[in-house]
């Protein structure tokens, strides 16, 4: 089973249209894993039907048993996040505000404060428009994703691959260096960073590289919009080539992208041949 | 007045929103832009001016004096991981850590005391009547808002109410979003009219109304797409303050690192609606 | 020596966990009592953040010389095992456990420096 995840720093690269794209070209056999949860768009080019849904839960939430409360104001004390004040004469706790620490509850002297795993969103297995099948996740307002998430959203595309036979997964990755794309990128084969010739792609491109060169995973380049600016495109690839990092392919800066994502489509599914060419191209060097 | 710029994913044109917006209206207020996208702020690199002040950034964490019972409370107590005790020695994960106290108030021996760490750094730029502020994140370290918050102290501390300040969000619905909009008057969610800019401006919607903030929309890339998301900001009865046009000579400015608005008639048409917008509000 | 790996079972035919810090068995070998020892290390799965820490602390406590994986221990991880002067191997994934110590044995694993 190979394991390809879809990475790029910042937003805005298309990465995820691409991670679409590529996910249509391999059809049926591969398992798709959105795990890019603070902007899960690419079931808008999929199609999931959702058919298959559960609660996610992450860190905690302290809440107050009112009748056995006795307004000590001890946790209002303790509490550094600002999170405890009176509510109509009592206490109470700011969901949002609340960091699930469990200090309140840890010293409350009347146990009156217990601290709950806290809901945080869903995760669905669905079957796509392909026939293949992703997992995908959405998360409530103030719920952060987490390598906790991420790494249950890829465990569950594992445990379908294996049992359905299926060789590839296929993992949109989360943004940032953070946490959570380190969980995306642990145990993954092969990683295709997604970048723009901009000041600031670049210099993402390189922070993002730092991170798959720690875990020793082989790693292509996708340059969307490379004719956007020359100067930087160069730039970007001299840089592949002295990191020794495969130029997978070199994308126009091309206003189909969004016509097809308009239609609910993804680039290769649209009429446009040698966008189509090229992700075709793309998709047999990286299976 | 305090006005933040956000939007529900990245990549929406927020930073060439607030760099240009900042820009302009420098022209005639006294404006502050302010970066809190400290993760990864890249205002910076459309600013310039002479750095003026910088100073690094701190938090809390705890410290072991190197001597105790090792009875484990302190780890048991970490409910982010960030404590590990081994048979001798106990060890703190810094950037786990998120400042709660618990474990070396509740230690038994006093044996973790808290000691700042440096965090990230703020910086503070001056060009005439524009400045600039940006905080950044040390490498590896993972909580933005406690950097966020002390940056929005420096902000109330340095530039009273007879400044324009424009603070760019990180992108996203999450921790550090809510907190770089907690204290501003007004937020500019900014969206690009397609589907995934729609489906991201309808969670950011959700997550101002959560917060009762006040805000409007910026439509980004104007002509690409459909009028999804002019129809959806009617029906919900949502302002829209500006349509910044689709050309691909803005992308290419940007991707030099250069400011759009004195070389554009129309985005600044667009920047002055956006001031005169916020100029009547109260 | 006292050899442990990261697995996704509890035998010799486990395949290795290419992860560390979220790994669903932790298996040692004891070179010379010839035995294995396991841990189950699947409530890991339940931790948000710093599941490298947690993983490192429970895999010292086997006492191991050495560590054969896959992807190689995170950045929090691989101080804990410093501490203990573990050696780390990496590159075994979709090996079995089997399969990883005769590559380790043919001296074929890429040593990892923490």
């Amino acid at each position: 089973m190979k394991e390809i995840v879809v990475i790029s720093g910042k937003g805005g690269t298309g990465k995820t249209s691409i991670t679409a794209a590529l996910s249509y070209l391999g059809g049926k056999d591969v398992v798709v894993a959105d795990c890019d949860v603070d902007a899960a768009d690419m079931h808008l080019l999929m199609q999931p039907d959702f058919s298959n849904k559960e609660k996610f839960y992450s860190g905690y939430l302290a809440t107050v048993d009112k009748d056995k409360c006795t307004n000590c104001d001890k946790c209002i004390e303790v509490c550094r996040f600002d999170a405890i004040s009176y509510v109509d004469g009592k206490i109470n706790i700011n969901e949002l505000n609340c960091e699930g620490c469990g200090y309140c509850a840890e010293i409350c002297p009347e146990k009156a404060i217990t601290l709950e795993t806290r809901y945080v969103g869903d995760w669905y297995i669905s079957k796509i428009k392909t026939g293949g099948t992703m997992v995908h996740a959405r998360l409530g307002i103030g719920a952060e994703n987490s390598g906790k998430l991420v790494a249950k959203i890829k465990n569950e595309a594992k445990t379908i691959a294996s049992s359905e036979h299926k060789e590839i997964i296929l993992i949109d990755g989360s943004p940032g260096i953070g946490c959570p794309v380190v969980s995306s990128l642990s145990g993954a084969n092969y990683a295709i960073m997604v970048t723009e010739p901009t000041v600031s792609g670049v210099h993402d491109l390189k922070r993002v590289h730092q991170l798959v060169k720690k875990f020793s995973i082989p790693s292509g380049c996708i340059i969307n919009k490379a004719d956007l600016n020359d100067l930087i495109t160069k730039q970007i690839k001299e840089y592949l080539e002295l990191e020794n990092i495969n130029l997978i392919a070199e994308l126009p800066y091309d206003e189909t992208f969004t016509e097809a994502m308009v239609n609910g489509k993804t680039i290769v599914e649209y009429n446009h041949s040698s966008l189509k060419c090229k992700m075709v191209e793309s998709w047999e060097k990286i299976k | 007045m305090k006005i933040a710029i956000a939007s529900g994913k990245g990549g929406t044109g927020k930073t060439t929103l607030s760099t240009n917006l900042a820009g302009y209206l420098s022209k005639q207020y006294e404006v502050v832009l302010v970066d809190l996208d400290v993760e990864e702020p890249n205002s910076g690199l459309f600013m310039n001016g002479p750095l003026i002040l910088s100073e690094d950034k701190y938090k809390m964490i705890p410290e072991w004096v190197g001597k105790c019972s090792m009875c484990g409370l302190c780890q048991q107590v970490c409910k982010f991981n960030a404590i590990v005790c081994l048979e001798d020695e106990i060890m703190v994960f810094p950037e786990l850590c998120h400042s709660c106290y618990a474990c070396s108030e509740l230690c038994p021996e006093s044996a973790l005391p808290m000691f700042p760490q440096k965090m990230g750094e703020l910086k503070h730029f001056r060009d005439n009547h524009l400045s600039f502020v940006e905080s950044r994140l040390d490498i590896g370290q993972e909580q933005a808002v406690p950097l966020i918050a002390q940056t929005h102290k420096y902000i109330d501390e340095h530039f009273n109410a007879g400044f324009v300040r424009i603070m760019d969000a990180p992108p996203g619905t999450s921790c550090p979003v809510i907190e770089a909009v907690k204290k501003v008057d007004f937020v500019i969610l900014v969206t690009e009219p397609t589907p995934f800019g729609l489906h991201d401006l309808k969670l950011a919607v959700e997550t101002m109304k959560a917060l009762n903030k006040k805000f409007g929309v910026v439509i980004n890339r104007f002509g690409i797409g459909n009028d999804d998301v002019i129809s959806y900001c009617k029906e919900e009865g949502i302002d829209i303050l500006a349509k910044i046009p689709n050309d691909r000579r803005i992308a290419e400015l940007y991707s030099r690192g250069e400011l759009i608005y004195d070389k554009f008639p129309e985005f600044t048409e667009q920047l002055e609606r956006i001031k005169k917008y916020i100029f009547t509000l109260n | 020596m006292r050899i442990a790996f990261t697995a996704k079972g509890t035998d010799w035919n486990s395949k290795i966990d290419s992860r560390f810090g979220r790994t669903d068995y932790l298996l040692l070998y004891d070179e010379d009592k010839k035995k294995i020892e396991t841990i189950d290390n699947r409530a890991i799965a339940n931790e948000a953040h710093g599941a490298g820490p947690q993983t490192a602390q429970k895999f010292i406590g086997l006492k191991p010389d050495i560590l054969i994986t896959g992807n190689g221990p995170g950045g929090n991880a691989a101080l804990v095992l410093k501490r203990a002067s573990v050696k780390v191997f990496i590159g075994a994934s979709e090996m079995t456990v089997k399969e990883a110590y005769d590559t380790y044995q043919k001296n074929l694993l890429q040593e990892q420096t923490l």
